[in-house]
This record gives structure tokens, C-alpha cells and sequence, in this order.
């Protein structure tokens, strides 16, 4: 308990000291996170090693007597990514966002409460605390996605989120208000079986759906994402892609857990939304022209393989097969954790690109492996392990939902294993073509403009961020079997049951770590023998002899991803602008083509605005005059008055 | 029988050796093939062999553009194929390394190999390879979901997710092969045509960028690094063989004839491989995803009867 509450402290307080001071600021936040993340990463690791769960409850309180806070695995689990992600982003931030750049107290101070805000959410066990920490998220976040409010297109995205993320929350206020009619109460204590089929639970359900689905960006609700991770500061979007948004996974999973018995089409939604989010998020992606925006909507996608794999699991436990729940549950789990570690560090690479090169177009980009070579490092380990490739960490997470969906299409008769198992090679091989255009466009080849010629590599505060994240992928990625028994214990406490199938003995895990050896050792001889041998450099490429070839005649981002982007182009509708070219002798012509997202520019936007043209009318009713306003209060209350009579 | 000590012994070295030394013939017979198909005669069957040995002794030329990430690519491809030729079973003895789960592991280690291919590619800042890249990551994404099914109707049929239990296990006779087995062979086939860059998804011959995917990704590697692709793309064709004759071998009651059927089958597969290459044209790129479709329509269809 002493540790958790010194982190909260910590981080709550670090961007305190930076509102008196001219300059420093930044750097005193950094070490105050840093030393508050030390304090939480011991409370967590105890409690996940075997240590007690404790809880926080007040004697007597107007909201009932149970706990406010209850510290166990989940709340250690996701105490991790809450406190290690920031702890890295700020310091990145103190190369990245000097404290004479725009707004950096305010930067510091939001960083810090965000940080807090979070790691109090995570424990929350009461809809009190639970809605406390989730508001206090959700404005410090908007705040921060605010940082550059110069910029109208910033405001723009900080307005879409702001108003996303209260509608969730209006949703989680009616669901809370429905579990609490049922159980009477609105502390978090598993329900009663049988509850879970009634017509006020399913409400329950869809609106807990609803609410977190909008924080998480589970499609088709994830349209406020990709704005403002693009807008926001990259150390911001990394703490948000990599933190926040798994907030509404936390809150799923803490509905799971309190129900004995989810009824099977849980799961299938569950499931149908995760290959939604993903195959949509991946192939979405493939189309951006922005690194960030290009990021954001893998964050959907991995929330997608997220959902799978809590879907999966879920429906292990309604059919009884414990060994499909255990492996779901995990799997998704241990994704949430992967998930914030190499996108945590994909956004700060690319921070560390547009700080070099003041974009992050990616058709300006180029060649920045050779002026760049750490920062792209970085990057390519991140790649490597989103798209899930052995051995580094994200392998891992799908492996695990992939061998529960193998194992519910052996045991079980439905439909849903198969349909988890197709969209996860489906997103698996979309994401790897996204990333091979990501990190080829960005890093190899020529640069493409002159904000790419002039790049130069970072100081070391934003690459040792970078170093801390990219280790840690490695580190999962080799050695996960070193994590089984916190991961157990992790399961147990969202499956509501103690004895279960150890994840150890349905996946074996060290079997990746075994082949990792081979892996690693052939490479690192074949690397040496083939440098071995003395070698021409400094000629050009050779392109089938043709020797004028300029940066601009390279393949772009959009070229790279033209043949699945056109292939889908019925789903993901791609607005192409070009005159054909019918002239022997043409003149110059343009080319421009475009990714609308599907609901914000095509559904939510223009919903809105015509929804404003009729609220307009009411507008009447505000005249500014005080004396108006109080006819109303007059109005209302002999109203009130007549009613209360009748 | 075979649980005595040294036949496994001899198994493991068999396989072993294999792996290490057999891969470059299958390029060697689809191009013997090939040549007495059109009545030439054509280059030796162990021609790989000889330019390996060639281009071992050979200067490597890098261009300026390129960086540490040029080399990866190579590595990558003969890396995969060794670490995926211990986890595939070679006929009907397990592999060397077996486990729940290591269907999932393979066909991700040839993730790893096309991304740092691609990657390759994109290092030399060509507009060729651009193309060759662009269309194997089309391609690639049609053919995993076809591949998965294929594995999804095997570990329903066998109950195990491992590929020594699926492929290697006793339950397959050649009595037992049904509908779902050949579809699954049919889509297999497809994806083994595309994985491996042959005609009619692509053609191996030419050097002209219009037709080409797999062979304008490594226009640019020289020397040993060339030598790992070569000899890399061979042990492709060794392993992900391996892994569609699985199945369909005829099981044996002696040890070394159902070795002796296995490298029997690789063979009709490399013939299979070169007589398509003779009497079939190769596709228009645009004809391309509709035959991959078709692989993953064949598998979707076998998962469906076996459900059934």
C-alpha cells in the first residue's frame, strides 16, 4: 500500500515544482516520475510474485462501506504500463518539449495528474473512485491533446475528443446506475449467478460496451483517435496509445470478472468487434500519409486483437472449457501490457522523427536509417513486435489467442474460434505490409525533401526513453516464460476462480524461448560470414542500369500500399484525385489521393453538423438578458409547483 | 520400432542433412524440367550448387544508399528456413522440435523473413524494387489467410496444433485422405507457387520489372549475400514442401521406405512445379489475387466440410 500511494504521490506532485521555475521544470518532472514508477513497478511485481491484495475502505461513507480502492493483480497488471510509459514519455519530453516551448508547465503539470488519474483508476473498486479517476483522465487528456492550441486543427481534434469521451462516460453512469439496481450496491463485488441473463444486465452490458468501447477506440467508435494522436505532443500520444485507451480494456475486464456465467453472445460480440477494430484499424492504416495518424489507427487494430482474445477467452468460460478461457484471457492480457511497450516506443521514435525533420508526411521522409541509425533501431524493434513477429514480444500475446482459437475450433462446435483465427492472419499480414511501408518510407531509401536531408539524430534523453521500451519488448519477447506466474495469477483474479490450468502447461513457452537461440546465434554467424568477404561500397544503386534516377522517382507510401489499399476499395472508400493522361507529350499533372475516415468524415460529421443547424433553433430561448433567465427559474418552479400538486 | 535409440539417431541426422544440404536440387529439377519440357537440354541438376560455390568467392557490391539493413533481408530468408526445417517433420518422423503451437511460430518465421526482404528492398531506394516490394505484401496478405484455414482443417481433422502431430500423424494413410485434403492440398499448392515466386504468380526467368515480384526484391544483392538468397529460396521450397506433402504421404511399415517416399514426393513436387512452369503462361498481376482468392475460397471450403 505504502509504495502505490508514494507513486501516486510522486507523479501527482512531479509537475508541480516546474509551475516556479524558469527552467527545469521538465527535467524535475522526469525524475519524479521516473522514482514514482519505481515505487509502483515494486508494489505491482510483490503483488504479481505472490504477494496479498490489500484494500482501501473509509468506516463510514455516505456511498456504503465497501472498499474505495483494492489493490490486486489486475490493479498491479495494468499499474505497469501506467506508470512505466510515462515515465519513459517524460523523459523524451525533456529533449522533445523544451520548457521554453509552448505551454511546457502546463505540459508537465497534465502529464503528471494524467499519470495520476490513471494510476488511481486502476485500483478503483467502487463506481465512486472508478468515475473520479475516469473524468479526471479524461480532462487532464484533453488538456494535454491541447498542448499546441495555436493550431486550429489541434483544437479541432481536442473538441472531437472531449466530446467522444463524454458520451462514453454517460454511458458508463447509466451502466453503473443499472448494476447498482440490481446488486444494490455500486462497490465492484462479483455478481450472483443468473444475473448476468437479465434483461437490466444485458442493458448493463451494452452500455459498459459502449462507454469503454469509445475510450479503448474499438471501431466504430474510434474516430476521435486518430485526430488527436496526430495532434498531441508525441510523448502524449505515445502515453495515450499506449496507456489510456487501455483504460476501456481495464473496464471491461473489471465487468467480466464480476459476472460467473456471460452469456456465449457476449464472447461473439466481443469477438466480431475485436476483427472489426482489427482488420478495419490495419487496413485504414495502410492508406495514411501522416506517421502519427498512421499509428493511431494501429492502436485500434491491436485493441481489435485485444478483444479477440477477451472474446475468445469469455467464451471459454461460457462453454466450460477452461483451457480456451485461460489462454484467451491471457493472451489478450499479456497483449494490453505488449501492446504499450512497442507502441509506447513507436510513438516516441516517430517524435523523434518530426523533431528532426519537422514532418511527419511520410512522402517528405526518406533515408533516415543513415542519419538517424538509433532512432531507427528503435523503430524497427518496435515494427518488428507489433506485427507480431517471433521472437520478440508481440509474437508472444498472439501466439497465446492463437492457440486458444485452435483449441475452441478442436473442442468446441461455434463458430467463433475460426473467425478469431482468420482475422488474426488476415491483421497479421496487413500489418506487416503497413510496417514494411512505414519503416521503408520513413528510414531506407533516399530522403525525399529537404526537411529529410537535414536530419540529425537526437540527444540522448529521447533515445534512452527509446532503449528502456525497446528492451523491454526484447526482454518478453526472450524470456516469457519467466512471466507464467504472474500471469496465472493475473487469469485467476479475472476468471473469479482460483484453481485453473496453469498458462505453462497449455503453451510452452520456453519452446519460443529455445528457438530463439538458433534464431539469434544463425543470424549473428551469417551476419559476420557475410561481411566477411571485401566489399564495393560507395557505388550507386544499380536499378537495372538506369543511372539518373532521383529521390522523388522512388516508390512513395502510396504507391507501396496502392495494391491492397485499391484491392479494398470497397470497404475503405479512397477519395483519388487525377486527370488521366491521353497527350503524347503530357504537361505536368497532380495526383492526390486521401483516406476519409469512415465515420468521423463520413457519419459523425456531417451528423453533427446538421443536428447543429436544428439545435440552432433553440437558440431563441437565450436571449442574455438576466431578466429572462429568471422567468425561466419562475416558469420552472410554479411548473414544479402545479405538478407536485396534481 | 521406432523408438530405439539409433534410429532416431539416424533420423535426426537424416533430417539434418536435409535440411542443410538437399534444398538446392529442387531448383535444379523444376529447371531440368522445365528444359526437357521444351526439348533443351538444359543446365545440371546441381547448377545451384555450383553458382553457391561461385558466388561464395565473390566480391559483394553494396550501393551508397543502402545501410545496415540491406544485409538483414538475406540473413532473415536462410535463418527462417534452417529454424523452420527443426519444427517441420520431414515424412512421417516428428520433427526434431515439436510443441503445441509451433504451426503458429512457422508460418510467423516467414513473416520475419518477407518483412526484412522487403525492407532489403526498400534499402536500395529503387523504384523496381518498390514494385517487387509493393506486390509481394499484396500477394503475402492472400496468401496467409489461405494457409491458416489449410491449418485450421488439419487441426480439426488430427486434434493437435503442432505440425508433427498434424502432419506426421498416424491417423494419415493414403486411405484416409478425403475431400477436405484435397482442397487443403489444392490451396496449399497455390501458396506454395506464390510463396516461392513461381509461374502463374510470377516468373522466376525474367529480369523485366513488369513481370517480376520475388526476383526485383534482390536485383541489387551481390555475392554472399546473393548466395544466402539463392540458397535461401531453396530451402523455402525444401520446407514449405515438407509441409504440403505432409498429409498425403503414403505410411510405410518400414522406417527408411517412408524416407525413401518422402524424398520420392519432393520430387514429383519439383516435376509437379516445372510442368506447370512449361505449359502455363504467367498471370496478369491483376489475375493475380483472383487465383490466391481461389486458394483461400478451396480452404475456407475444406474447414466447412469438416465442420459439417
Amino acid at each position: 500500500m505504502i509504495p502505490y500511494g508514494l507513486a501516486l504521490l510522486l507523479v501527482a506532485l512531479s509537475g508541480i515544482p516546474g509551475l516556479f521555475l524558469q527552467k527545469g521544470g521538465g527535467r524535475i518532472a522526469a525524475i519524479l516520475q521516473g522514482l514514482g514508477a519505481l515505487a509502483g513497478l515494486t508494489a505491482s511485481l510483490h503483488l504479481l510474485c505472490g504477494g496479498r491484495p490489500w484494500t482501501l475502505s473509509l468506516p463510514a461513507t455516505p456511498l456504503g462501506s465497501a472498499g474505495l480502492l483494492h489493490f490486486d493483480a489486475i490493479a498491479a497488471f495494468f499499474l505497469i504500463p501506467v506508470l512505466l510509459v510515462p515515465a519513459c514519455g517524460s523523459l523524451f519530453g525533456v529533449g522533445y518539449w523544451r520548457d521554453r516551448d509552448e505551454n511546457a508547465s502546463r505540459l508537465h503539470l497534465l502529464y503528471g495528474l494524467l499519470t495520476a488519474f490513471l494510476a488511481l483508476l486502476v485500483a478503483a473498486s467502487h463506481a465512486f473512485t472508478f468515475l473520479l479517476g475516469w473524468e479526471g483522465m479524461a480532462m487532464a487528456a484533453f488538456f494535454l491533446v491541447i498542448t499546441e492550441d495555436r493550431n486550429p486543427e489541434t483544437r479541432r481534434a481536442g473538441w472531437i475528443y472531449l466530446v467522444s469521451t463524454h458520451t462514453g462516460t454517460l454511458c458508463l453512469l447509466g451502466a453503473f446506475a443499472l448494476v447498482s439496481a440490481a446488486t444494490g450496491s455500486f462497490a465492484f463485488s462479483a455478481f450472483p449467478a443468473g444475473l448476468a441473463g437479465t434483461g437490466r444486465l444485458t442493458a448493463a452490458f451494452v452500455l459498459f460496451l459502449l462507454g469503454f468501447g469509445f475510450k479503448m477506440g474499438a471501431f466504430p467508435l474510434h474516430f476521435w483517435l486518430p485526430p488527436a494522436h496526430a495532434a498531441a505532443p508525441s510523448h502524449v500520444s505515445a502515453f495515450m496509445s499506449g496507456v489510456l485507451i487501455k483504460m476501456g480494456v481495464l473496464g471491461l475486464v473489471r465487468f467480466l470478472a464480476w459476472v460467473p456465467d456471460p452469456p456465449l453472445w457476449w464472447g461473439g460480440v466481443l469477438v466480431i468487434l475485436g476483427a472489426l477494430s482489427g482488420i478495419l484499424g490495419v487496413a485504414f492504416a495502410l492508406g495514411q500519409h501522416s506517421l502519427k495518424r498512421l499509428l493511431a489507427y494501429h492502436s485500434i487494430e491491436n485493441i481489435g486483437i485485444i478483444l479477440l482474445g477477451i472474446g475468445i477467452g469469455s467464451i471459454g468460460k461460457s462453454t466450460g472449457h477452461l483451457e480456451i478461457m485461460v489462454l484467451g484471457y491471457g493472451g489478450g492480457l499479456l497483449h494490453v501490457l505488449n501492446h504499450s511497450l512497442f507502441k509506447g516506443l513507436l510513438f516516441l521514435a516517430a517524435g523523434s522523427v518530426v523533431h528532426a525533420t519537422g514532418t511527419q508526411n511520410l512522402e517528405e521522409l526518406g533515408g533516415l536509417a543513415r542519419s538517424m541509425p538509433r532512432t531507427s533501431a528503435g523503430f524497427l524493434t518496435g515494427a518488428w513486435a507489433i506485427c507480431g513477429l517471433p521472437p520478440l514480444n508481440g509474437f508472444i500475446s498472439e501466439w497465446l489467442i492463437y492457440l486458444a482459437a485452435f483449441r475452441g475450433l478442436i473442442l468446441t462446435r461455434s463458430p467463433w474460434p475460426i473467425l478469431t483465427l482468420t482475422a488474426l492472419a488476415i491483421i497479421g499480414a496487413l500489418a506487416l505490409a503497413c510496417f514494411c511501408k512505414a519503416f521503408g518510407i520513413v528510414f531506407l531509401g533516399e530522403p525525399r525533401s529537404e526537411h529529410a536531408t537535414h536530419a540529425h539524430e537526437s540527444p540522448r534523453t529521447m533515445l534512452v526513453p527509446m532503449g528502456i521500451l525497446g528492451g523491454a519488448c526484447i526482454l518478453i519477447g526472450l524470456f516469457s516464460f519467466l512471466g507464467l506466474p504472474g500471469l496465472d495469477r493475473l487469469v485467476a483474479d479475472l476468471a473469479g476462480q482460483q484453481v485453473l490450468p496453469g498458462i505453462g502447461e497449455l503453451a510452452h513457452l520456453p519452446a519460443l524461448s529455445v528457438l530463439a537461440i538458433p534464431l539469434l546465434g544463425l543470424a549473428c554467424l551469417l551476419w559476420r560470414w557475410a561481411r566477411a568477404m571485401p566489399s564495393a561500397r560507395q557505388v550507386p544503386t544499380w536499378d537495372c542500369g538506369y543511372a539518373a534516377a532521383t529521390p522523388r522517382m522512388q516508390y512513395t507510401a502510396s504507391s507501396l500500399a496502392d495494391g491492397l489499399v485499391s484491392g479494398m476499395r470497397i470497404v475503405l472508400l479512397p477519395k483519388v484525385r487525377w486527370r488521366r493522361i491521353l497527350a503524347i507529350f503530357p504537361s505536368p499533372r497532380r495526383f492526390h489521393s486521401h483516406l476519409p475516415d469512415p465515420v468521423l468524415d463520413r457519419v459523425a460529421s456531417p451528423g453533427l453538423d446538421l443536428l447543429s443547424r436544428f439545435l440552432i433553433l433553440f437558440r431563441i430561448l437565450q436571449r442574455g438578458y438576466l431578466a429572462v433567465y429568471l422567468l425561466y427559474v419562475m416558469l420552472t418552479l410554479i411548473f414544479l409547483l402545479v405538478w407536485m400538486v396534481v | 520400432m521406432e523408438d530405439i535409440l539409433p534410429i532416431r539417431l539416424v533420423h535426426l541426422l537424416l533430417h539434418g542433412l536435409t535440411a542443410l544440404l538437399v534444398a538446392p536440387l529442387i531448383p535444379g529439377l523444376i529447371n531440368k524440367v522445365k528444359a526437357l519440357v521444351a526439348g533443351r537440354q538444359g543446365p545440371r541438376i546441381l547448377q545451384l550448387y555450383y553458382d553457391l560455390a561461385k558466388l561464395i568467392r565473390k566480391r559483394a557490391v553494396f550501393s551508397r544508399t543502402t545501410t545496415w539493413v540491406f544485409l538483414l533481408g538475406p540473413i532473415a530468408t536462410v535463418t527462417v528456413g534452417w529454424v523452420a526445417a527443426l519444427i517441420v517433420p520431414f515424412g512421417h518422423f516428428p520433427a526434431p522440435i515439436r510443441f503445441e503451437g509451433d504451426a503458429i511460430f512457422f508460418a510467423y518465421l516467414f513473416g520475419v523473413a518477407r518483412f526484412l526482404t522487403v525492407l532489403s528492398a526498400l534499402d536500395t531506394g529503387s523504384s523496381f524494387e518498390g514494385m517487387g516490394s509493393a506486390r509481394e505484401l499484396t500477394f503475402s496478405a492472400l496468401a496467409e489467410p489461405a494457409l491458416f484455414l489449410g491449418f485450421a482443417t488439419l487441426a480439426k481433422y488430427s486434434g493437435s496444433i503442432s505440425l508433427s502431430g498434424m502432419l506426421a500423424s498416424p491417423q494419415f494413410t493414403l486411405s484416409r485422405v478425403m475431400a477436405p485434403h484435397i482442397l487443403v492440398l489444392t490451396a496449399w499448392f497455390i501458396v506454395y507457387l506464390a510463396e516461392n515466386a513461381r509461374i502463374p504468380v510470377d516468373d522466376p526467368n525474367t529480369h523485366l520489372e513488369l513481370t517480376m515480384i520475388h526476383e526485383v526484391m534482390v536485383l541489387d544483392h551481390s555475392g554472399r549475400p546473393f548466395a544466402l538468397v539463392l540458397y535461401g529460396s531453396s530451402l523455402k521450397l525444401l520446407v514449405l514442401g515438407a509441409l504440403i506433402l505432409g498429409p498425403f504421404l503414403p505410411r510405410t511399415h518400414y522406417w527408411w521406405l517412408d524416407w525413401v517416399a518422402f524424398f520420392g514426393a519432393l520430387a514429383a513436387l519439383a516435376v509437379a512445379v516445372g510442368i506447370v512452369e512449361s505449359i502455363m503462361a504467367r498471370f496478369r498481376m491483376n489475375k493475380v489475387p483472383q487465383l490466391l482468392l481461389a486458394a483461400v475460397v478451396a480452404s475456407a471450403f475444406a474447414f466447412t466440410l469438416l465442420f459439417a
